[in-house]
């Protein structure tokens, strides 16, 4: 659906991106991730054609976007709905005016386009404020409208530039949860940029970190926060280590979708069986989508580490055994 | 004299030449301000269509014509005015050096109300594939009606005190009056019922436009 290879992008002579390579399939919802001035809305508005970039190439179904120029270009964006931080509602506009506008420019037929604009008014819950003006409505009800105006013309593709920022984490979660209603309703590809980590969880099935103008990492969501979490620290702002003791032993016991069969009561087996006594030292659980996931960090004595790890293994547990001295992971 | 013939045959007269002079020249001042205002915030450096050249000869032209003062520059245009209108005196040929000297004010007033549009309302009009034009009418200017309408008003006020400068020059209207019966002829009852005509006028023209802003805005 989109294939970016090799894209650079530089604002004057400072590159904003550097040799950026991402595929996105059709139905993803797919996070870009990054600290504030990693690239990542520069990237989103080089898919829309908003930014243009100087090298490599970003193809949206095979179509080259830096080849379209003028009125193919407007097409195409009318295929891609946008939806930013601060909602770029029109003030002055009603709420109906304003999911309107985008089938006003394209000159839809009135009648239709007022039936298209009520139907996608009633999806976001926002039919009975059709005649509001944006100045009346909360944040997260002017984004819901901001979602009706950005499918007006039934996109292929939602971009969404930092569009839970600026509200508060039960608006939020509202908002996230009727993206992913109408990614399940429409197959509608999305892609996500935040700084939010809980959005990335919440909604995102893939993701890439920008570092820099360049890509630090891609994959699937569960996988990256499980397993490669140097890559998150920049973006958490927080240590992924621990204080560790001499003489002890470190397992990590991983509980994801695809880590291992047995991972229910691990831990209570692990106690009663072997009669081993075992401090949780750090980890953690959060939902991945649909999914619960996370680690817990055990420390046992280092003469017990290898009992602890036959176990595991027996039981079919994903689990790995952290280093003990110097705080580094294997 | 008489403040029947004070009004009837002095005053009256007079203000209808200024009214007249007035609300044609505002209309032509803001059609002519409103098309260099849109080519001044379409072709800035962060504007739709960004080009320095045409940015940089009409910018110019309007600050070479706003540094002048009005009364010198309507004696430095009688040439082009009279080639256009045929004519150095009167209404029409004050209505000419009028739209001369304040369409450029107009200009900047209302490429200062478009520069005030929030620029991410022009990128969400990009992104669901408006053209410049559907950009200009929907976005830029309908979403600075309020601060045009602000900055207008006072463009209206200052279009007046015009009218009434023009009068020096053979224009008519209640500033040929002033200068006539109050300057030359040192008639204090006229001179000061101009004024009074005058202040009535600017509270009328900011009374409406404070009212056409509560309901725009």
């Amino acid at each position: 659906m989109i294939e970016i290879r090799g894209l650079c992008k530089k604002f004057g002579d400072i590159p904003v991106l550097q040799g950026i390579d991402i595929d996105i399939m059709e139905g993803d919802i797919y996070g870009l991730v990054g600290v504030s001035g990693a690239g990542k809305s520069t990237l989103l508005r080089c898919i829309n054609g908003l930014i243009p970039y100087e090298e490599g190439s970003l193809q949206v179904d095979g179509v080259e976007i830096s080849g379209l120029k003028g009125r193919q270009l407007r097409e195409f964006r009318s295929s891609v709905g946008m939806i930013f931080q601060q909602f770029s509602l029109l003030e002055r506009m009603t709420v109906l005016e304003n999911v309107c506008l985008p089938m006003k420019c394209l000159k839809y037929d009135k009648k239709l386009m007022m039936e298209k604009a009520m139907k996608n008014l009633e999806l976001v819950g926002m039919a009975d404020k059709h005649k509001a003006l944006p100045r009346e409505l909360s944040g997260g009800q002017k984004q819901r409208v901001a979602v009706a105006r950005a499918m007006a013309s039934e996109p292929k593709i939602l971009l969404c530039d930092e569009a839970t920022s600026a509200l508060d984490p039960n608006i939020t979660q509202s908002i996230l949860e009727l993206l992913k209603e109408i990614n399940r309703k429409s197959n509608i590809t999305m892609v996500v940029v935040t700084h939010q980590m809980e959005v990335v969880k919440n909604i995102c099935s893939k993701m890439s970190i920008l570092s820099h103008g360049k890509l630090k990492i891609s994959g699937g969501v569960e996988d990256i926060f499980l397993n490669h979490p140097e890559a998150l620290s920049e973006l958490l702002g927080e240590s992924t280590e621990f204080p560790r003791e001499k003489g002890k032993a470190y397992i990590e016991i991983l509980k994801s979708s695809d880590a291992g069969k047995n991972t229910e009561c691990i831990l209570s087996a692990l106690a009663i069986q072997t009669g081993i006594h075992f401090d949780i030292v750090w980890g953690g659980l959060a939902k991945y989508c649909d999914e619960v996931a996370g680690n817990l960090v055990i420390s046992i004595d280092d003469a017990q580490s290898e009992q602890v790890q036959k176990f595991l293994s027996e039981k079919q547990a994903g689990w790995r055994l952290l280093e003990q001295k110097g705080g580094e992971r294997v | 004299m008489t403040i029947d013939r004070l009004i009837n045959s002095i005053i009256l007269p007079g203000l209808g030449s200024t009214l007249i002079m007035h609300i044609v020249s505002c209309i032509t001042c803001f059609v002519i301000g409103l098309i260099f205002a849109l080519i001044l915030a379409t072709t800035n450096p962060h504007g739709l269509n960004p080009n320095r050249l045409v940015y940089g000869i009409v910018s110019t032209i309007i600050n070479v014509l706003r540094s002048i003062p009005f009364l010198i520059l309507l004696i430095a245009i009688i040439p082009v005015t009279r080639a256009v209108c045929g004519t150095i005196i009167g209404t029409k040929a004050a209505i000419f050096g009028i739209t001369v000297a304040a369409s450029p004010m107009v200009a900047r007033l209302l490429e200062s109300s478009f520069k005030e549009v929030n620029p991410v309302l022009i990128e969400a009009a990009k992104s669901f594939g408006a053209n410049d034009l559907q950009i200009i009418y929907h976005i830029i200017i309908k979403e600075s009606i309020p601060s045009a309408v602000t900055n207008l008003t006072m463009a209206v006020v200052n279009i007046l005190g015009f009218t009434a400068m023009a009068g020096v020059v053979g224009a008519g209207g209640l500033g040929a009056v002033a200068l006539t019966y109050g300057y030359q002829n040192f008639d204090d009852l006229v001179m000061y019922s101009t004024v009074v005509v005058l202040i009535i006028l600017v509270q009328i023209i900011q009374w409406a436009g404070n009212i056409i802003y509560a309901k725009v805005k």
